[in-house]
């Protein structure tokens, strides 16, 4: 520990600290636009000089290592006027346009100019002027109010892992602007608004909506992902307006992912594939608005009706893995009280095959923040910077200082992190890839195996990641949203809990979904032997409840879901949104709230319980789902459904409010491995594009036209492509029904396989996220 | 420009006297030349006496060189800074020589390369470095081109490379072009730009000794601090030191331009007269009076002739006197001149070449330049001279680097020693020194900008 004094206060700081470090800690405020605590310190903005004793000049706190026994003052004479100094030459330049500007009211420089700014502008001169730059649909720029304090610079080369700004020019005349008219295309760039100090960059869709001042702030959780980012929500007259991080060092620490950010435009979507403010029964093949009660009272009737003349079994319900804890215990409790234990929410899997076979819940298998503290790490089948953006920040700095991640997956994506070592596979070679680890750590440690490893060999790469796990202090294997899908899922899984029991690591899944691990304790999957969302969907039911999902798009075969809910005698729909497959569909469709318009709470992938209050009233007609699903358990006069609030509803589920979940548990009883490829042809690869993952997020046009959300092509590899006699971006016919894609090559999917987007309209007809799929010439 | 004089010379000895024009008319450059005049005898002396590395850190210590790029930091204790045992370490030559008024360093890789690449490869084998690379300015693509055929050479007869003349120790040596911006020269920006990057000033601390080129240990020297040190090593620190004056050792390059007969390179021991130089040179052009002298290059305060007549050339003596010797280039400016004038075209440079990272100076360079433009062209307003003070002593000090306070300090003594010519200009919206006078002094405006005066 060092110690030192700052403005006569007396403080211990620990070796390594800057002076403003020592200074926040102390809660002396120092002013500064460039220093940012999770970005690399640039020193350029000077507006931190503070005075330090025997230092002939003025220092910069933010640069200025503490030594023993130093004196700091931040409010001196000499500090004070160093420091307005610096705020008159970034005022000489800035345009002081607040009226007009977005960040006006939130803007760092407006703030400290109140304090340091002079009353009246001694620069007489002409004003620099710098054009406006593109930056993609998400970040409006006004670059002449910028002060090159190069915080997104920074944050793009060290959070977002591609350096896609920088500093062009000299002098006066730089310019913070993208490589070539490039747009940035990170999916965490929207945070770049928040670290722009200045309303250089403010946000696209926010433009112009409403002054920060008007409007309403409440705390929520974030719908999409697992991690479940801890988010404020501001409001204006019941509308979301913008959606912010809300500063969580355990989750989601300053940052959002863009789909966290801009989903919130889905919430104000209309038309037909909006949001749903009616209630809506089809009568004789037409679509009627009726009221509540009779919407209710339909959909009673039709799913007590099937159940009486049908039998229980007949009905199935699909419920959605970011629906909330609450509507997931009702939605259960409403069927199994019919009778029924067809129920699931785990709807893009494939292998069900460890049901029954767990002893606790699925979960990360370990905190969130102690994937940071791993120095190797192991990530299994999952498109990591797409499906968890966060999770792969927090590894991008882990090998940052030296931790060794390595990667088995079915394509080699760049994940922007330094990677000790990356191995690709065809889908269905990847449990034997994973086994190959196993079989070299094995090794290494002296173990035996079982039979089944006899013939699985070790590959260069596969026996440099064994070396690497063997060789750490705290290893960690994450299985992502693939192995998770995966066929093999099981296998997967038992190979994972194996080297995880040979190197005395942590080993657990990145969850899917905002309520991934929430699922399981609501008790929304099969609990007595009940159809899963894979036999729902293959062995149709007469009824079905839908809660939340658009199964065509989120269900691992939405083609299979689309006809078997088709071909049901009725679909009862709780949705907030609209869609042309549910209009044709569904013969009920409910209009429930949105994450914002309702109480509820989701148990992220580490098991934390975030509950959350409604930000806005809801929409129209809208109602809360939970209230929806009590009221249906009154009206089939089940009994236990007489919850008057939300709380109530988690409190019975979870015994009370703890931080935690109970029971997570990520061992399984001992199995048979199925090691055996099981694909022939060219196989698909199916990734879930950030921005299609879930109905919310799909209604948000500013994402929709973002680089990520590019309609599906059909990746290949160079080999693949001169088999079949394709060049790149030629029409191709895709699997048994012919779908028209657009050929692309990617040299990062392993040979012979295909690498479709799923949950796209343009895709749906392909069926499975895995198995074979004919490619020819159009 | 070209050599012309030198007292007691330890640099240019054995220069060929170069035509100004013709480069590729040179000799005496070539490998074979440079051994002929006792070239790469000061390193085999090191491995045939078999100094160690503090030995010769000794030696370049007792000679009191200091460093020769401007800031006049000693040698020798810049490369006893460098950790030892570090297994990774460079050596850089800064030959990014873009101060207007210099041209030094531009003479010594186009008539003596070979010395610097001696003196490289001897301070490589004093801080251990294993590799070493020379920035050279964009704008001098020939010399670059000359210095690549001597590193050949070099690397021929075994200079270069593994296994040095038997010794065991190896280095090798690369050139480095530069786009030409005056902020490469900046040790920290030279090795950004090195490592591919825009060449913005790095933070310091930590100095390069300790984070460097690549994040490694390095020794960053100018090319005529360099090219000093075979001397030092033949001759003995003590010999050179003795060239000059104490904490002044050696002799030193000095680039005279302005309105003198005979500008160019000249070579004399540290502390010789300021009058004998200007004598050297054949004093002033046209028998004018001395009006006023920058004694160190562009950045460094200008002094009035009265002055700068009575100091010695040494650090010392400059500095008292309000300036510094900085790079050695005298800028010598008779009574044709217009201060405004001249300290306008000095400001424009700042602001052209200030890199745009920090504050003060990306914004206060754009200021003054502005300031002293409207002053010049007749927009002056009384108070903008306590403004242009103020602005200017607002980015001394402030900055990340010194470009700052080298576009700071002009500004600041021409306001000073030249005050009521700034006032003239801004009561009477014209110059002091009429157009006509301008207009005869200056080949320049005659030749280029026929009339242009203000």
């Amino acid at each position: 520990m060092l110690e030192l004094e700052i403005d006569g206060k007396s403080l211990q700081v620990p070796e390594g600290s800057t002076v403003i470090e020592a200074a926040h800690a102390a809660g002396i405020y120092i002013p500064h636009f460039c220093y940012h605590k999770k970005l690399s310190i640039a020193a350029n903005c000077r507006m931190c000089l503070v005075q330090v004793e025997k230092a002939p000049k003025p220092m910069p706190a933010c640069a200025t290592p503490v030594a023993n026994g130093m004196k700091v003052f931040t409010h001196s004479e000499l500090a004070v006027k160093a420091q307005k100094d610096v705020m008159e030459f970034l005022l000489i330049n800035h345009p002081l346009d607040c009226p007009i500007c977005d960040q006006g009211g939130e803007c760092q420089l407006q703030d400290l100019a109140v304090g340091y700014g002079g009353t009246a502008a001694r620069f007489q001169e002409e004003k620099r002027v710098v054009t406006n730059k593109n930056l993609g649909s998400l970040v409006a720029t006004d670059m002449t109010r910028c002060i090159n304090c190069t915080r997104c610079v920074r944050f793009t080369q060290e959070i977002a892992g591609l350096m896609e700004l920088g500093q062009a020019f000299r002098g006066d005349r730089a310019e913070i602007m993208t490589f070539v008219e490039r747009t940035i295309d990170s999916e965490i760039s929207g945070n770049i608004i928040d670290l722009c100090p200045v309303g250089a960059l403010t946000s696209k869709p926010f433009r112009f909506a409403a002054r920060t001042w008007e409007l309403s702030r409440r705390k929520s959780v974030s719908p999409h992902d697992a991690l479940g980012s801890n988010l404020v929500v501001q409001v204006l007259h019941n509308q979301v307006k913008r959606v912010l991080p809300l500063e969580n060092e355990a989750i989601n620490e300053c940052w959002l992912s863009d789909k966290e950010r801009f989903s919130y435009e889905g919430l104000n979507s209309q038309g037909d594939n909006g949001r749903l403010v009616k209630p809506m029964v089809k009568q004789g093949g037409a679509w009627k608005e009726v009221d509540w009660n009779v919407a209710l009272d339909y959909a009673a009737h039709a799913l007590r009706d099937v159940a009486k003349n049908q039998g229980a079994d007949a009905l199935g319900a699909l419920v959605s893995p970011h629906a909330t804890l609450e509507e997931m215990a009702l939605a259960g409790k409403l069927l199994r009280g019919l009778g029924s234990d067809n129920i699931d929410f785990r709807l893009r899997q494939s292998d069900f095959s460890l049901d029954g076979q767990r002893n606790g819940t699925p979960w990360l298998g370990m905190k969130i923040a102690d994937i940071s503290a791993l120095d190797r790490v192991l990530v299994v089948g999952s498109f990591l910077r797409k499906d968890h953006p966060l999770i792969a920040q927090r590894l991008r700095q882990s090998a940052k200082k030296g931790a060794q991640i390595s990667v088995l997956h079915a394509t080699a994506d760049d994940l922007y992190i330094k990677l000790f070592a990356q191995a690709i596979a065809a889908p269905a070679q990847l449990p034997a890839l994973l086994a190959e680890v196993v079989k070299a750590v094995a090794h290494a440690k002296n173990a035996t195996l079982g039979a089944e490893f006899e013939k699985v060999g070790s590959g260069e790469t596969a026996q440099k990641i064994a070396a690497s796990l063997v060789a750490g202090q705290s290893a960690g294997i994450l299985l992502g949203n693939l192995a998770q899908q995966h066929p093999q899922a099981a296998t997967l899984q038992r190979l994972a809990q194996q080297l995880a029991n040979l190197l005395g690591a942590k080993f657990g899944f990145i969850g899917e979904a905002a309520n991934s691990v929430g699922g399981h304790v609501a008790k929304a999957c099969p609990q007595q032997g009940g159809r899963n969302a894979a036999r729902l969907v293959a062995e149709p039911r007469k009824a079905y409840l839908v809660l939340g999902a658009e199964p065509e798009l989120d269900c691992a075969d939405g083609a299979a879901a689309l006809a078997a809910l088709k071909q049901a005698a009725s679909v009862i729909v709780l949705s907030p949104f609209k869609s042309a497959a549910a209009l044709e569909y569904a013969d009920c469709l409910l209009p429930v709230s949105p994450f914002t318009e309702t109480s509820g709470t989701f148990v992220n992938t580490e098991g934390r319980v975030q509950s959350f209050y409604a930000a806005a009233q809801p929409l129209g007609e809208t109602r809360p789902a939970w209230k929806v699903l009590r009221v249906l358990g009154n009206l089939l006069e089940q009994a236990g459904f007489d919850y008057e609030t939300s709380e109530q509803v988690r409190d019975d589920v979870l015994g009370g409010k703890p931080e935690f979940v109970a029971g997570l548990d990520n061992a399984v009883k001992a199995g048979a491995l199925d090691l055996a490829a099981s694909c022939s042809g060219i196989q698909r690869i199916a990734d879930v594009p950030i921005h299609f993952a879930d109905p919310l997020a799909r209604r948000a046009p500013s994402l929709q036209a973002t680089k990520d959300a590019a309609a599906p092509t059909a990746r290949m590899n160079p080999a693949l492509l001169a088999k079949l006699g394709i060049g790149d971006g030629q029409s191709v016919k895709v699997g048994a029904g012919g779908t028209a894609l657009i050929a692309q090559l990617d040299a990062g999917v392993p040979e012979d396989c295909v690498r479709i987007a799923a949950a796209h309209a343009a895709t749906v007809a392909l069926g499975p996220l895995f198995g074979s799929l004919k490619v020819e010439r159009a | 420009m070209a050599i012309l004089e030198a007292i007691n010379p330890a640099l240019t000895a054995g220069w060929h006297q170069p035509d100004a024009w013709h480069m590729d008319r040179d000799s005496g450059w070539r490998l074979k030349d440079y051994e002929a005049r006792g070239g790469y005898q000061a390193l085999k002396k090191v491995f045939t006496d078999k100094l160690s590395q503090d030995q010769v850190i000794a030696e370049v210590k007792a000679s009191v060189l200091r460093g020769r790029g401007g800031a006049g930091f000693p040698t020798g204790l810049k490369w006893s800074f460098m950790p030892k045992g570090a297994p990774e370490k460079y050596i850089v030559c800064n030959t990014d020589e873009g101060e207007p008024g210099t041209f030094k360093d531009r003479d010594l890789m186009r008539l003596d390369p070979h010395a610097v690449i001696e003196g490289m490869i001897i301070a490589a084998f004093a801080v251990g470095a294993v590799r070493g690379y020379n920035y050279i300015h964009g704008e001098i693509y020939e010399l670059y081109q000359r210095f690549e055929e001597a590193l050949a050479e070099a690397r021929a007869a075994g200079y270069l490379g593994n296994n040095i003349l038997g010794s065991g120790f190896d280095f090798d040596l690369f050139a480095h072009q530069g786009y030409g911006a005056y902020i490469c020269g900046e040790e920290s920006a030279l090795l950004e730009s090195i490592e591919g990057k825009k060449g913005q000033p790095r933070f310091k601390p930590p100095f390069p000794a300790q984070v460097g080129l690549y994040g490694k240990p390095t020794t960053i020297n100018n090319t005529e601090t360099f090219a000093s040190i075979p001397y030092i090593l033949r001759q003995g620190g003590q010999a050179f030191l003795d060239l000059g004056k104490a904490n002044n050792g050696g002799t030193k390059l000095f680039s005279v331009s302005g309105h003198v007969n005979k500008p160019g390179n000249y070579e004399v021991p540290m502390g010789t007269p300021f009058a004998k130089l200007l004598e050297m040179c054949g004093g002033m052009r046209g028998g004018r009076k001395l009006k006023a002298v920058i004694p160190g290059g562009s950045s460094a305060p200008v002094l009035p002739g009265h002055i700068m007549m009575d100091c010695t050339l040494d650090y010392d003596s400059i500095a008292k006197a309000g300036s510094m010797l900085g790079s050695g280039a005298v800028i010598v400016m008779d009574e044709t001149v217009c201060m405004v004038k001249s300290l306008e075209r000095l400001s424009w440079f700042y602001y052209e070449e200030s890199c745009g990272q920090c504050t003060p100076c990306r914004e206060g360079t754009g200021w003054l330049y502005k300031l002293i433009h409207r002053i010049e062209h007749g927009q002056g307003r009384p108070e903008d001279l306590d403004l242009l003070d103020d602005v200017a002593k607002k980015i001394m000090g402030r900055t990340i680097c010194a470009l700052g306070d080298a576009a700071a300090l002009p500004v600041i003594s021409f306001v000073k020693h030249f005050r009521s010519e700034f006032e003239y200009h801004i009561e009477h919206k014209q110059c002091l020194v009429p157009p006509d006078v301008q207009k005869a002094g200056s080949t320049f405006h005659t030749r280029l900008m026929a009339g242009a005066t203000c």
